[in-house]
């Protein structure tokens, strides 16, 4: 004997975006925190020792920022115009800042006033940055050249002046303390090696260079300008590996997570773009307010750190890993009664009467079994159902048709509830998934009410709209039969002549068969 | 065992159980039932088929126990005899022939030695007549019955339709809307009608009677549902009725509990109506009990009420209204559209079980092995909606996957269903994987699967093909989504059409290569890598019934059957048709194991087997006259391990089995065996209690008192059949054998005194009790062994060594002799 059986509702697999294990692992941040800051947030730096304080810099100012402070812990303001680029040196100590005057000045970070101040670039300077040996500065100006500093004299060693643009973005290698790299608006990136007088190696990127990164092996170099971002193979000579356009706007930004593994890309499109670096594939992407200017992401990527044009810093943190056994020891003492023997386990001899499972069956299905198909019907378009899941009250619907009782469910309504039904009807008919059913469902109100039309204007309204959604709705699946015939013709014209049939495989949901000329 | 000389069509099960209410035995822990021709006997503790009792040459209308012998029952049959059988051991003991066929057949234990039966009236077509019939008493097996006398003219033919009251003092029938009661003693007949059909609920003709066991009640159901109980019909005019009314349709059937203070009812609505107490109508109900509900019958002690279903389903019901156990062998669907299919996984069978599920029936046992459910939708039984119906099944290879079916007739498309179901290895079951809604725009004709055994599981394929003139190809795709649970689901990879022709049929070849798919009248051969349309074939004007393609040998051959009656081969390697016949081919199934495919044809009202090898025209075996009915579905069954056969024109029966089922759902299958040696597994020891407890009480302080009397004096009587452990062959021996071929009670003792005590090695007393249990069959059987044993009295009183002398002194012929008696039977000796 077979115990009653709920009404299966289908599932409809969601479409469009697939969760993946990178959704999964780039959703798991909280909702941001904004912070607002005097101008455009050019920079982002994460100090690389402990409690990984983040340097930002905009406008004139310089602004350290604790882990989970929504307030700078630190200023350095002694600019008289931009600050730019503040970086961290790698012991986390000192902090190096180019500005729009031409000075480049090195901050104690438990100072105030800057230890060195190195002079020498004629314009602005938007990058600087230390060499790995931890005693030397790199910097770019928009005069062109690209200089190395000595820390402890506060000279300059050499410069190189042989971009041709702006050098607006550079970094240095982690392998190589001589080796740093710059990226320029003349279109190029080039390498400089300390102990020559020249650049050993020059990449054309096409677009002026926003932004550069080598990854920690040194091997690889990213690049990005325009709405591309490249990625070259420097062992090589130089080749170019990849080639992404992935933004429709110029990026800015690059950035790599903590293990190196992906590669993360802003712009001022408001995206950014996360890849997997070993199939250079966009696994994840993020959407913000206003375009992208700067991006860092914390040891651990515990914290996602984007500057926008508009001077809002957005700090994302990550969720915390739910524990389980927490909220266990909590309910335990008020479960106590319910938990009395549950971990016995039965002996050998013990006689195990087991308990049977109760079923709990929803309201609408207490009422079907009790074959109570209006008090049904009403259970079901009740506003939490028919509001947050409208299959259920298709699927209810259907399932009263197949028992043939639909028509009586429907019947003998007041003018609130035909209202209520014929809103539901006219809004969700034309959902390819319950069109079927409620086709019929429109049916059958449009037959038992059509002689009390015209008696009530809100159900009259109603009947309208209904009219109007079905009538909207052929004319969207007439224009849809037109493009399709379209394409027909198109991929018939493609198509080589040949004596047998072809089937293209299913694009789009869409199945179309060619057929031409036959053998027989 | 020589091999039997033909082949015999060996009906296997699934015959109807619609002939009339089963029967509980007098103790309750059998049921029989009408199946078919056959009184089939099902074991209520384990719901196994003990006994099939053969020998109706037509329908069995009516069982009944013999109300004087409650180890006998009495069977009638549509040709028109009255079998008396002991069920205990499925021997008939009397044949009475009546001469015309008989509808129904009750006993009652008031009349002595006559039985009432319904028959036709002599000339007019549908009038019957209740009549009862005096068995008289002669001495041989076959007796005639010709004492008739009629009782009630003019009855109905159903059984439901006539009821004896309270000790047999009155017999009441219906028919249509008349109610007449007939008083024995007073031989008074009362005629009551029940007002028309004019009533608005429907027509209130009677449908089923029931009389109250101990009060002047009488019980009546109706076409429009309602039941209605009749006081007071000593009285024309005075008699007064009640109306009961839950069912919304027919009542099929009714039945009052043993001390009669309940009513219990049932219909199409399969649900149970316990009446509590008849006057103040209260009800009870047992829902959801899977098919229409046929006829009631409750057991003689009250605990049991069994339910015999439409569709061959008996339910067991405890006396408080909970479901206790259901025999279901074969079930009887409305519909078969799935078709016979085997399980590869269990070797069962699997078709169309009650609505919206799938029957897996074991062919072995008679049994379903179990249901599973594919529409998953709450079955609603009235007539006139549209149900859910399951059409189409395959199985993969491995029978790893299941690919099912669905539809349901609307106004203006069919709902569609395809869902691929994976088979659990935990849960021991399938479970739903993939479910395609509309997999496509009109009916689904046929599915399969390419099923490779070698290769790996990306090479699985199903293909489907249906009238809106494609087929399908379905492929499964890995998920790599993390959340989901499962990692593989189903979806379409190619859809194919030729000229915008029907799909009507498809499969594969052995190797998996070749697809064939036939459009109406052509078959294509399409490439399975690539999809492509490698060549057709055409058999001028007839539309393809069937197609397969060979195996092994024969595997670059197609053969298809027309449905303007021609079966065709053509062959792949040339391209063309290799030979054709003129045959009316229904069923075609090519044997999984070997080259040899099975063609039922239907010729003028008759089957016939036709069993070839795609290279030769010319069948290795042919079957004229397979059976009456026409068979519509057929399919092999690989055996388990290949049978010796030995004559080369049933080689094809070598490694599968054939198994086929007719129009009315009895599977029949094709046996080189006898009878008996069929039968060998179902001749059980089987034990009934010869003298009934009647209470608890008695039942503690009866068996006691019986060991004693029959250790003090009754060695004449038999012993109950379940003794206690303790009781040893030898005592067990000892009290059965007759007293006068008994050895001398000095003999005896020392054997009994042994038996008594617990023996220090198991081994030995067997032994003894072996050998001794081999004498006293021996004794049992001729006078020669007597002359043995009564020797061996004298000789000693060891029994150890006398067991050793015994077994010297018996000479070579009575040894054979004695081989010979070992062989027989005796089992049912023990059955007493």
């Amino acid at each position: 004997m077979a115990t009653y059986k709920p009404v299966v509702v289908q599932q409809f697999p969601k479409l469009g975006e697939r969760i993946t294990q990178d959704t999964v692992y780039w959703r798991g941040y909280k909702t941001p925190v904004q912070i607002k800051e005097f101008g455009a947030i050019n920079k982002i730096d994460f100090s690389p020792v402990a409690p990984y304080n983040y340097a930002v810099t905009a406008s004139s100012r310089i602004h350290i920022y604790g882990r989970y402070s929504q307030e700078p812990i630190k200023t350095f303001s002694r600019f008289r115009d931009a600050a730019y680029c503040a970086t961290y040196r790698g012991d986390g100590n000192l902090l190096v800042a180019g500005s729009e005057e031409g000075s480049i000045r090195l901050f104690d970070i438990s100072g105030k006033a800057p230890l060195r101040q190195f002079d020498g670039h004629t314009k602005a300077v938007h990058v600087a940055g230390f060499l790995s040996d931890k005693y030397r500065i790199f910097s770019g100006g928009d005069d062109y050249s690209s200089n190395l500093w000595d820390i402890p004299s506060g000279t300059e060693i050499v410069s190189f002046s042989e971009h041709t643009d702006y050098v607006r973005c550079g970094c240095a290698s982690k392998v190589n303390a001589d080796v740093f790299i710059t990226g320029s608006y003349d279109h190029t990136v080039k390498l400089f090696d300390a102990r020559t007088r020249s650049s050993i190696m020059t990449i054309d990127h096409g677009q002026p260079v926003e932004s550069v990164l080598l990854f920690p092996s040194g091997g690889l170099l990213v690049s990005a300008g325009g709405r591309y971002v490249k990625v070259w193979d420097i062992l090589k000579g130089g080749q170019l590996l990849v080639s992404l356009k992935n933004h429709h706007k110029t990026v800015t930004c690059l950035c790599l997570n903590s293990s190196g593994q992906r590669l993360l890309s802003g712009s001022l499109d408001r995206h950014v773009k996360i890849y997997s670096t070993t199939s250079y594939k966009v696994v994840h992407s993020f959407n913000y307010a206003t375009s992208i200017l700067s991006l860092a992401l914390s040891p651990e990527d515990e914290t996602i750190v984007v500057g926008m044009t508009n001077g809002v810093l957005n700090v994302k943190h990550r969720k915390p890993e739910e524990r389980k056994e927490k909220s266990q020891q909590k309910r335990q003492p008020a479960y106590r009664t319910y938990m009395k023997g549950r971990t016995y386990m039965p002996k050998q001899e013990d006689f195990f009467v087991s308990k049977p499972a109760k079923h709990v069956l929803r309201k609408y299905d207490k009422l079907l079994k009790s074959f109570q198909s209006s008090k049904a019907l009403d259970a079901v378009l009740e506003p939490p159902i028919r509001l947050h899941t409208p299959e259920v009250t298709v699927a209810v619907m259907q399932e009263l048709h197949r028992r043939g009782t639909l028509r009586s469910a429907l019947a003998g309504r007041d003018e609130k509830q035909i209202n209520l039904l014929l809103t539901f009807v006219a809004r969700r008919v034309i959902e390819p998934r319950f069109t079927p059913v409620l086709v019929t469902v429109a049916d059958m109100i449009t037959d038992i009410y059509h002689p009390v039309v015209g008696q009530s204007a809100i159900v009259d309204r109603q009947f309208l709209k209904l009219q109007e959604a079905i009538g909207k709705e052929i004319d969207y699946q007439e224009e849809l039969l037109e493009v399709l015939g379209m394409m027909d013709t198109l991929f018939a014209s493609f198509t080589k002549k040949r004596d047998t049939y072809l089937g293209d495989k299913q694009n789009n949901g869409l199945t179309k068969m060619i057929e031409t000329n036959a053998n027989n | 065992m020589v091999a039997a000389a033909g082949l015999r069509v060996v009906r296997c099960g699934g015959s109807s159980l619609h002939g009339a209410r089963a029967v509980f035995s007098a103790d309750c822990k059998y049921l029989l039932c009408a199946s078919g021709d056959f009184v089939k006997m099902y074991s209520l503790a384990t719901e196994e088929t003990l006994r099939l009792m053969g020998g109706h040459g037509d329908l069995v209308t009516g069982i009944q126990l013999n109300p004087h012998n409650h180890m006998q029952l009495y069977s009638s049959s549509l040709d028109g005899t009255i079998k008396l059988w002991d069920f205990m051991d499925g021997i008939p003991i009397k044949t009475f022939t009546v001469g015309s066929k008989l509808l129904a057949l009750y006993a009652l234990p008031g009349s002595e030695d006559s039985v009432f039966v319904v028959t036709p009236k002599n000339g007019e077509g549908d009038a019957f007549q209740l009549v009862s019939v005096k068995l008289t008493k002669g001495a041989g097996q076959d007796l005639e019955a010709r004492e008739l006398s009629v009782v009630l003219d003019d009855v109905a033919a159903s059984p439901k339709c006539i009821a004896f009251g309270r000790e047999g003092e009155y017999v009441a029938s219906v028919k249509e809307v008349n109610l007449q009661v007939y008083f024995f003693k007073q031989k008074q007949l009362n005629r009551f009608a029940v007002g028309g059909m004019k009533t608005k609920s429907g027509n209130s003709h009677f449908s089923c009677i029931a009389c109250h066991p101990t009060e002047d009640c009488i019980a009546t159901g109706h076409a429009d549902g309602k039941i209605r109980l009749w006081r007071n019909f000593h009285h024309k005019k005075e008699y007064t009725f009640s109306t009961l009314h839950w069912h919304h349709d027919t009542v099929m059937d009714l039945a009052f509990s043993v001390e009669g203070s309940n009513l219990l009812s049932g219909g199409v609505e399969s649900v149970l109506v316990l009446w509590l107490n008849v006057s103040d109508r209260q009800k009870d109900f047992l829902p959801r009990l899977g098919s229409p509900i046929e006829y009631i019958s409750v057991s003689p002690d009250g605990a049991l009420t069994c339910t015999l279903h439409k569709d061959n389903r008996i339910t067991i019901i405890n006396s408080n209204l909970r479901f206790s156990k259901s025999i279901q062998g074969l079930i009887k669907s409305t519909d078969l559209k799935t078709g016979l299919v085997v399980d590869p996984r269990t070797k069962a069978l699997v078709l169309n079980g009650e609505p919206g599920h799938l029957q897996f029936y074991c062919l072995q046992t008679d049994q379903q092995l179990f249901s599973l459910d594919i529409v998953q939708r709450q079955y609603i039984h009235q007539a006139g909606l549209n149900q859910t119906d399951l059409v189409k099944i395959a199985f993969s290879a491995q029978g790893k996957w299941l690919a099912t079916v669905e539809e349901r007739e609307e106004a203006t498309d069919p709902e569609l269903q395809l869902k691929l179901w994976f088979y659990d290895e935990e849960t021991q079951s399938f479970k739903l994987n993939t479910r395609i809604n509309m997999p496509h725009e009109d009916h689904i004709t046929d599915m399969c699967f390419r099923d490779m055994d070698e290769l790996e599981d990306d090479s699985l394929v199903l293909v489907t093909t249906g009238r809106d003139c494609v087929f399908k190809v379905w492929v499964m795709v890995e998920d790599t989504d993390p959340e989901a649970q499962q990692s593989v689901s189903w979806s379409c990879d190619f859809v194919g059409s030729y000229h915008s022709y029907q799909a009507t049929n498809c499969c594969f070849s052995e190797d998996g290569s070749l697809l064939a798919v036939s459009f109406e009248e052509t078959v294509t051969v399409w490439d399975s890598v690539s999809w492509d349309l490698k060549c057709t074939f055409c058999y001028p004007t007839g539309k393809l019934r069937n197609i397969c393609f060979g195996r092994l040998t024969c595997s670059k051959y197609l053969i298809g059957a027309t449905d303007n009656g021609f079966l065709c081969c053509w062959n792949l390697l040339s391209c063309a048709l290799e030979w054709s016949a003129h045959l009316n081919i229904l069923v075609l199934q090519p044997d999984p194991l070997s080259e040899y495919i099975a063609a039922i044809s239907w010729l003028s009202k008759e089957s016939s087997l036709f069993v070839f090898k795609p290279n030769k025209q010319w069948p290795i075996y042919i079957q004229r006259n397979l059976c009456k009915e026409k068979i519509q579905l057929a399919a092999f069954v690989p055996r388990d391990e290949p049978e010796v056969i030995g004559t080369e024109k049933y080689l094809w029966l070598r490694r599968s089995q054939l198994f086929f089922l007719t129009d009315t759902q009895e599977l029949m299958t094709l046996s080189t065996k006898s009878l008996e040696e069929r039968l060998t597994p179902s001749s059980k020891q089987l034990a009934v209690e010869e003298t009934l407890p009647v209470t608890p009480f008695s039942l503690l302080l009866g068996k006691h008192r019986q060991q004693q009397s029959q250790e003090d004096t009754d060695l004449g009587k038999r012993v109950v059949g379940n003794k206690p452990e303790q009781d040893s062959p030898a005592v067990k021996e000892l009290l059965h054998t007759p007293a006068h071929v008994l050895p001398s009670a000095s003999f005896l003792c020392p054997i009994f005194i042994n038996s008594l005590l617990i023996p220090k090695e198991n081994k030995s007393v067997e032994e003894v009790a072996d050998e001794v249990e081999m004498q006293s069959e021996n004794t049992e059987e001729d006078s020669d062994e007597e002359r043995d044993v009564t020797e061996m009295e004298q000789d000693d009183t060891n029994p150890m060594e006398l067991l050793g002398e015994m077994t010297c002194k018996v000479s070579k012929s009575q040894e054979r002799e004695l081989r010979k008696i070992r062989k027989m039977d005796y089992s049912w000796i023990s059955a007493f």
